[in-house]
Parts: C-alpha cells; sequence; structure tokens
C-alpha cells in the first residue's frame, strides 16, 4: 500500500495469568499473537472472528488504551508503541474509538455537549465559546439536534447515544476511527441509519476505519478489505468481495456458511462448524483451527511455519494444510519457497 | 386447520409505575401456534415480545406486572384462570422456557446435573439416580462431550455454547408440549448459533413439540420458522408463513424491516434502506397506529386502532389506511 495510515508489525497482547502463594505468572493468554495488519487513508478495514478471537484487544492495543506485549504500531509515519501516555496525546487527536455499548462508553453523569467537548478541552482545542459552536456542528453532522447538548445521555435510545458516540470520536477531526462492534447493540433498523451515518462521514472526511464486528453481512457491507481472526491470529486477508466469494480458508468458509441469510427460500447448508474455539492459554501447538476439526494433518502442522501468504494479488491466507485445498496449499508452499529463497 | 396448541387472543400485559400509571408493554397481541410448527416472534427492542412470552408462563415480575386483558389458551384451557398448582405443573413441564443470557438462566451455586434432574424429580416423579441417569442422557442428546463428567460441573466451568445446551436440556427434560425461546442465540457467535438452532429443530422433530422462537434476527426467523409474527409498539402488526411474510410483505413496518439488513448480495457501500425515527416511549403510545406515530404523521390513523384483517390464506395484517395498500395486486 502506498501511504499507509496504519502500519501494524507483528502485535502481541498477552495478558498475564498470576498463581501461587506468590501471584507469580504462571501463564499468559496470548490474546493478540503476531498480527500484521496495514490501513490506507479513507479504508475501512473489516476484522472479524468469534468472541475471544482478540479482534477487541487487537483494536485497544492500537489505539494504546493496552500496551501491547511485542509488535510496532506506526501510525501516521511514526511508531507509537514506546510512547509515553504525554507523548501520545497530540497523536490521539488522529485517532479516535467508537464502543459497543453507548450507554456504557458515554458518562452518564455529563450532559451531551460536555461529553462531546470533553476532547476539545483535553487538548486545548477554541474557547468555551467556539468549542459550543463546534459541539452543536458535530451534532448535527450525526444528525442530532442541537438542543441535545444540554441534555443528558440516558435520555436518548441506544440508535442515539451511538451518534453521540460517534460525534464524540469526530471532535477532533481524527483521521482513523477504531469501531469495536458499533452497530451490534443497536435494532436493525436503528443499525442501517449509523451505518449510513458512517459512510457518510467516511465519504466527507475520508476517515479511515477499523471496523470490528461479529456480523458479516454487516462488515462486508462497509468494509473495503476484510480481515479474519482466529485464535489471536490473522488467517486470511482479501478484499471485501474476494473473501465472501471466494474465501480459501476453512475458517473463513465455516464463518460465511453460518450466516443466518433473510431468506426462506434459500437451500439450507449443513457444513457446521462443531466445537468451539479454544482457550487462549493454552492454544494448540500447531494449527489452531486444524485442531478445532479434527483434521488428520493436525499432527504434521506443529512447528510448522502458517504465516500469511499471498496466494492471489491482495489475498493473503495463512498457509496451513489443514484449512486450504490441497491445489491452494501446493501453490502457498510453492510461494513461501520463493520468498524465502529471494 | 390443523389444531393449535397455544392460542394468544388480544393479551394486554401493563406494568405499574410507580406514580400509579399504568404501561401497556403489551396491548392486544394474538396469534396461535400450530401444533408441531415454528412460530417466530420478531421486533425491535422494547416491543413486548418477551412480555408476551413471559405472560403466557405468568413469570412478569412481581408486582408491577400484570395480566389486564385476554386470553392464553393452552391445550384448551386459559391459563390466565389457571390455578397455581396447575402452572407449577405447566412451567417446565408441559411448556419448557429457554432465555436469553445462559449464564443469569443457570444456578451458579449448583452442579450441572442437579439443575437438569430438578424438573425431572419435580414433574415427572423420578428418584435422584434416575434423574442424574436421564440427566446425563438428556446432555448427551444436545450434543456435550462426556456427559457422564460433565454432569459434576458447575455453569461457570462451561463455555457459553455449552451453557446454552445445558438450559436446553433443561427446557426439554420433561419433553414439553411447547418450547419458548426467547432470543436463544443472540449471545452467542454466528458459527455457535447455528449449531443451536439446528439442535432445537431436530429435536423439536424428534419429539413433534411446538416452538415459539423470539428473535430480532431475521435470518434466523427465515431459516428456522414456519410462520413470522411480527410485532412493533405492543402490537402485531403482521403474521403470515414465513414464505409468504419474505416474499410480499404488507405492512410498511414488515417492508421497513426486511429492508434495512445488509445481506451478502447488498452491493459493497451502498445506501441502506432505513426506517426514519424512532419508537415512541410506552407511556407516549397512541391508541392508534403506532408506525405512524413513529413517521409524526398526523390524522385519525393515529386516533383509532384498524382492524385486524386477512389478505389471504393466514396472512393476517393490521390494515392501517396508510401503512397498508389494500388491493393492490402489484406489490413491490
Amino acid at each position: 500500500m502506498n501511504d499507509p495510515i496504519l502500519d501494524i508489525r507483528d502485535l502481541k497482547m498477552h495478558f498475564p495469568v498470576k498463581g501461587g502463594v506468590f501471584s507469580r505468572q504462571v501463564a499468559a493468554v496470548k490474546a493478540v499473537d503476531g498480527v500484521s495488519l496495514t490501513i490506507g487513508r479513507g479504508e475501512t478495514l473489516g476484522l472479524v472472528g468469534e468472541s475471544g478471537c482478540g479482534k477487541s484487544t487487537l483494536g485497544k492495543s492500537i489505539v494504546r488504551l493496552l500496551n501491547p506485549t511485542a509488535g510496532s504500531v506506526v501510525f501516521e509515519g511514526q511508531p507509537i508503541t514506546h510512547l509515553s501516555q504525554s507523548q501520545l496525546r497530540p497523536i490521539r487527536r488522529n485517532m479516535q474509538m467508537v464502543f459497543q455499548d453507548p450507554a456504557e462508553s458515554l458518562n452518564s453523569r455529563l450532559s451531551v455537549g460536555q461529553i462531546i467537548s470533553e476532547p476539545l478541552e483535553v487538548q486545548g482545542v477554541g474557547t468555551k465559546a467556539t468549542r459550543r459552536e463546534m459541539v452543536e456542528e458535530l451534532l448535527d453532522r450525526v444528525g442530532m439536534p442541537k438542543s441535545a447538548a444540554q441534555r443528558f445521555s440516558f435520555e436518548f435510545s441506544g440508535g442515539q447515544r451511538q451518534r453521540i458516540g460517534i460525534a464524540r470520536a469526530l471532535a477532533l477531526n481524527p483521521d482513523l476511527i477504531v469501531l469495536d462492534e458499533p452497530v451490534s447493540a443497536l435494532d436493525v433498523s436503528v443499525q442501517s441509519q449509523v451505518l449510513n451515518l458512517l459512510l457518510d462521514l467516511q465519504e466527507e472526511l475520508n476517515l479511515a476505519y477499523l471496523f470490528i464486528a461479529h456480523d458479516l453481512a454487516v462488515v462486508k457491507h462497509i468494509s473495503d478489505r476484510v480481515a479474519v481472526m482466529y485464535l489471536g491470529k490473522i488467517v486470511e486477508l482479501a478484499d471485501a468481495d474476494t473473501i465472501y466469494q471466494n474465501p480459501k480458508h476453512a475458517y473463513t468458509k465455516a464463518l460465511i456458511s453460518a450466516i443466518p441469510e433473510p431468506d426462506p427460500t434459500a437451500p439450507k447448508h449443513r457444513a457446521h462448524l462443531e466445537g468451539e474455539i479454544p482457550s487462549p492459554i493454552h492454544p494448540p501447538a500447531g494449527s489452531a483451527f486444524g485442531h478445532r476439526i479434527n483434521h488428520p494433518l493436525y499432527e504434521s502442522t506443529i512447528g510448522m511455519d502458517l504465516s500469511l501468504v499471498e496466494i492471489e494479488k491482495d489475498h493473503w491466507v495463512a498457509a496451513d494444510p489443514c484449512c486450504l485445498s490441497e491445489a491452494d496449499y501446493a501453490q502457498a508452499m510453492s510461494l513461501q519457497e520463493c520468498e524465502l529463497r529471494s | 386447520m390443523s389444531e393449535n396448541v397455544l392460542e394468544v387472543k388480544e393479551l394486554i400485559t401493563a406494568f405499574r409505575m410507580d406514580d400509579g400509571e399504568w404501561l401497556r408493554a403489551v396491548d392486544g397481541v394474538s396469534f396461535r401456534v400450530p401444533k408441531g410448527k415454528t412460530v417466530g416472534i420478531v421486533g425491535e427492542s422494547g416491543c413486548g415480545k418477551s412480555v408476551t412470552a413471559m405472560s403466557i408462563v405468568r413469570l412478569l415480575p412481581k408486582p408491577m406486572g400484570h395480566i389486564l386483558g385476554g386470553e392464553v389458551i393452552f391445550k384448551g384451557q386459559d391459563l390466565r384462570a389457571a390455578s397455581l398448582e396447575r402452572m407449577h405443573e405447566v412451567r417446565g413441564g408441559e411448556i419448557g422456557v429457554i432465555f436469553q443470557e445462559p449464564m443469569t438462566a443457570l444456578n451458579p451455586v449448583h452442579r450441572i446435573g442437579k439443575q437438569i434432574s430438578e424438573p425431572l424429580i419435580l414433574h415427572r416423579g423420578l428418584s435422584k439416580g434416575d434423574a442424574l441417569k436421564e440427566s446425563i442422557d438428556l446432555l448427551d442428546k444436545v450434543g456435550i462431550p462426556s456427559p457422564e463428567r460433565r454432569i459434576m460441573d458447575y455453569p461457570h466451568q462451561l463455555s457459553g455454547g455449552m451453557r446454552q445446551r445445558v438450559v436446553i436440556a433443561i427446557a426439554l427434560a420433561c419433553k414439553p408440549d411447547l418450547l419458548i425461546a426467547d432470543e436463544p442465540t443472540t449471545a452467542l457467535d454466528v458459527t455457535v448459533q447455528s449449531q443451536i438452532l439446528e439442535l432445537m429443530e431436530d429435536l423439536q422433530n424428534e419429539m413433534g413439540m411446538s416452538t415459539i422462537l423470539i428473535t430480532h434476527d431475521l435470518g434466523v426467523i427465515a431459516g428456522h420458522c414456519d410462520e413470522v409474527v411480527v410485532m412493533y409498539a405492543g402490537r402485531v402488526v403482521e403474521r403470515a408463513p414465513v414464505k409468504e411474510l419474505y416474499a410480499s410483505p404488507q405492512h410498511a413496518y414488515t417492508k421497513g424491516l426486511l429492508n434495512a439488513i445488509p445481506t451478502l448480495s447488498t452491493p459493497r457501500k451502498s445506501k441502506l434502506n432505513t426506517i426514519e425515527g424512532q419508537v415512541a416511549a410506552i407511556k407516549d403510545f397512541v391508541p392508534g397506529c403506532r408506525f405512524c406515530q413513529r413517521m409524526e404523521r398526523t390524522g385519525e390513523t393515529l386516533e383509532k386502532r384498524a382492524p385486524w384483517i386477512e389478505i389471504s390464506k393466514d396472512h393476517w395484517v393490521e390494515a392501517c389506511p396508510v401503512c397498508v395498500e389494500l388491493k393492490s395486486e402489484s406489490t413491490d
């Protein structure tokens, strides 16, 4: 990508598990375990996976709400992984976050106006009077009446609260917004309103989004590219149309076939995924998904390099014999060899 | 017409507020559940779908919740008039209930085995030992591996999907005639959701029971129901066989709902159709058409409730003259 706004390299976020008499670290939850991604200016990258796969943790470690264990995050050309909180402050202007549950992410003791102007105050933008004007503009932008500024967030419905959360994220005119399940708490009719708003804002302001969600139809709708995450790792990454029309990884295929389509005449496919996502404390040694589906080749993947290869142009998939068709795997192997030789 | 296991007629359920005002969360709801069929109830949060379910088994929060009117005819008997003893027999015995959140539906301080045995001992009079044996069979049936060890587990030792399987096992323990599943898969991942829904369908076919599936997900309804009841603001606005409803929705709200969801075939980044506005607060509900109220229309449709008419076989709609185009052959 020519001008990535965000470049993540081999990011790891491990949480210590303490135990024993002296609370020593006895294990680690490998929530994010070696993820590399880029996001271009004005681009939406969708991130999907089951609960517990580490997608929210990844979002939080990008905006440094968590301090990653290893790896690097380069935002607008500047490495930010090791910056202190005060060094981060000017950078945070350009990178904001919207959370899943607007009821919990908005302070119920502050008026809506105070909530939206708080980031402006923290960053020392404008005077009290100009900030009030900016709040009104922001409310207008997200389709809320100006009078909302004097009211409290709990007076509003879920969809309106999420609009307030979006207005707060927009306040500092960011270039990147991390959206962590922004519509999953909303009803369908309101969900489409918020999705339309996000698309409009992106077009107007050339925003880049990292859109984290578990609803694959929603992700497909809003994303340019989609990354599929399984147990702390990206297993497939491609253009949104490609990944849905021509998924290569068995896990992606399973996720797509599990989407309930709102069409009663659609044929029912019973290719179902058994089992559940394993614990990230003791992840399987080899192919994590191969382990879940009890693949006969699982044993052979222990110790193998299962990193992503570019199997087609801009279509990356984990070189995993358990999860790819034979032809795809053969191709992935030859690509991996080429890469090693060069 | 086939026999109905359940018939709900003009049900009105209200909650009394501190100031003595009654809020009608369910305001004249009618539908039926034919024997062996699955009826889906769909609607947005706050439309009264869960309160309807709770009213059927009379599990409304006390002392605020009351059924003010209507009938709940279950196997020929009006449950509203039934004695408490009879209700004890019905709940967990003849009607099984699955709640949305599998963590809160299970008791955290009792072992799984004990919780599944309870309805078996209570309703079927089994001994403790027999009940435990039966529990193992049930866990096996709902697809829990090594059930003989799992019965000794506490709920927190299981994952979300496994917990929901346990809740299903409890609901099905006494082979109920009717299963009420209130958002059974909302808290679960898509992959686990499809496992659970298939499981419910298989067990239903095996045991010949009827199901009420409450959900906000039109995709789930399409794949797993025979009939659909669309609720809006405490009322049923439309009711039809599933294929009919998706092929020719009549009420403006149903149409809006179906158009608003992005599917895999929706062009990427295209504008989604939305339903403008939002549901009014319960205390502000008008007596007439509440969807007109959302659309900020004025006039007499707000004043008087529209008649409930059958426009084709088994396809009923609340015929608000603004929201429903009657007698138009060409529907979009």
